[in-house]
């Protein structure tokens, strides 16, 4: 089955996008990104842009309402996300821990719906 | 006011040290006859919460174990009877009831944790659960902190708890030691689950991943619960006695900055010499009985290692063939990994390599220590491109980040 790893990430970690790929985080997630495509475990996953480039939108009795941001004001922001296809949460979970924003920030982990999407899809 | 808030607080104390120390007592006394362990541990935790309001109020009892147990019983009987038990369970509750006379003319009651160790680590129940069922009905950890501990999701360590109990009530598993020709395999289970709990892999001068459990002291614990249980078996002091080296060498683990420090680089002087001295006592105690096995050779490896504090070096040919006595006996990837890092030191890189690709390649795909040694070797021999590759794939296994850094310098100090 799938996962996906939801990476939430503090601002120290957004502020390393800015090296030049040199600093230990960036090294981890190559190294990290590696062993999962090895592992034959890695099926899709983005980084996103730093949160402070984020657009919300929500319309309400036909009023738009749109804001400069992302949608939660934590400390911890979405950074991206990793789909990856496991036989089971357990393993998930083992692969979530050796990610390196879990060391950081904070990783969560969420199975894809296929029985919502077949509703959708058709 | 704040004379009572100290004696509060003082009672919660009395509370939680008699917890800790009585919890599996209790609650393998409260089960060995009904088999309900889940029953039994409800029951001490309301007899706990009773005495959280009765203790301040009334003073703390003379034998604050006995007040539980008696209580926990009331409570226990009640519930058979507001069950209404059906015929088969009666005698049980006879049992119960008997017993119960009995606690309240002796405050001595048998200490029945040895079969409840047992009972834990029974072949019926899933291997997986052994140390987490342990942990809860002998230590009365929550299904929270075990489940961080193992990295399971909280509700599913919950459901497989409960599920685990289940089985134990109903499958007809018995509360007893083993008998004297399966005590082996019994023991070995026992003492499996013990260390599962302790979860740190080895030291090795690559820098692996260790599994920081945070249950250290717990599995120390445990063992010595169980020495005091069984305290003719080598293999139970040989657990204790490793357990107790690798405890010893926690404040070295690290550099002042968290910079994570590999064994054979570790400040001896930082090591712990008490624990040191335990665990050689244990060791040699272990060695009496002539009967040499698993975890007395691991030990046996870490005491060469401690043995680096006296004498300044390491004793890699030694170190060498205890690993060949282990893979004899069983040969684990941790410990033909282990068997190629001392090889390496012992008679060099290329024999050590050619040990790991003796192993078999799809068991190793996400076993971090293999490709941490892989790549210290692999760099021993000038083979560049190759090693990158290992350190990238043991880098991206890591867990803890001063391991992840430690394994980074390495590879950016040998590439540049």
């Amino acid at each position: 089955m799938q996962f996906a790893l939801l990476i939430y990430e503090p601002p120290e970690a957004f502020a390393s996008r800015k090296s030049d790929g040199t600093d230990p985080y960036t090294g981890a997630w190559r190294a990290y990104h590696k062993a999962l495509v090895e592992s034959g475990v890695f099926v899709a996953g983005d980084p996103l842009e730093v949160p402070e480039t984020g657009t919300t939108i929500k319309i309400r009795e036909g009023k738009r309402g749109v804001q400069d941001g992302p949608y939660a004001d934590t400390k911890e922001q979405l950074g991206g996300f990793t789909i990856l296809e496991l036989p089971s949460l357990d393993a998930a979970l083992e692969w979530a821990a050796r990610c390196p924003a879990a060391s950081y920030g904070v990783v969560e982990v969420r199975p894809l719906a296929p029985h919502t999407r077949r509703r959708i899809t058709g | 006011m704040s004379g009572s808030d100290s004696d509060e607080e003082k009672v919660h104390r009395t509370v939680e040290r008699v917890a800790r120390e009585s919890y599996g007592r209790l609650v393998a006394y409260l089960s060995v006859h009904t088999k309900d362990l889940a029953g039994a541990e409800d029951a001490l935790s309301e007899a706990l919460l009773k005495a959280l309001t009765a203790w301040p109020r009334d003073g703390v009892p003379q034998n604050p174990e006995a007040w539980l147990l008696t209580t926990a019983r009331r409570s226990l009987i009640d519930f058979f009877r507001h069950q209404r038990v059906v015929l088969a369970s009666e005698p049980d509750l006879l049992l119960l009831t008997q017993n119960s006379a009995e606690a309240t003319l002796e405050t001595n009651f048998p200490d029945e944790r040895l079969k409840l160790l047992f009972v834990c680590a029974h072949p019926a129940i899933d291997p997986a659960m052994h140390t987490p069922l342990m942990l809860q009905t002998v230590l009365g950890l929550d299904a929270v902190r075990i489940a961080g501990a193992f990295l399971v999701s909280p509700k599913t360590m919950g459901q497989r708890l409960v599920r685990a109990k289940t089985k134990i009530r109903d499958g007809g598993i018995r509360f007893e030691a083993p008998e004297q020709e399966e005590l082996s395999p019994r023991l070995d289970a026992v003492l499996d689950a013990i260390y599962a709990a302790f979860g740190i892999g080895w030291d090795d001068v690559a820098g692996v991943d260790q599994r920081g459990r945070d249950l250290t002291e717990e599995a120390i614990w445990l063992a010595r619960v169980l020495l005091q249980l069984m305290p003719n078996e080598a293999e139970v002091c040989g657990l204790l006695a490793l357990m107790l080296h690798c405890e010893a060498r926690r404040a070295a683990r690290r550099a002042r900055d968290g910079r994570y420090v590999p064994l054979s680089e570790q400040d001896p002087k930082l090591w712990s010499h008490p624990l040191i001295e335990e665990a050689e006592r244990h060791l040699a105690e272990a060695a009496k009985y002539g009967r040499p096995g698993r975890f007395q050779l691991e030990a046996a490896i870490q005491s060469v290692h401690a043995e680096r504090g006296r004498s300044g070096r390491i004793e890699w040919t030694a170190i060498v063939r205890f690993y060949e006595q282990l893979n004899r006996i069983s040969p684990t990837i941790g410990r033909r990994t282990g068997y190629a890092a001392a090889l390496a030191e012992a008679n060099g890189a290329e024999e050590a390599l050619a040990v790991l690709d003796t192993i078999d390649q799809g068991a190793v795909s996400s076993y971090q220590p293999y490709w941490a040694v892989r790549a210290h070797l692999l760099q021993l021999l000038g083979k560049g491109p190759e090693a990158q590759h290992a350190y990238d794939r043991a880098i991206g296994l890591a867990e803890d980040p001063a391991v992840r850094e430690f394994l980074l310098q390495k590879r950016a100090d040998f590439s540049s």
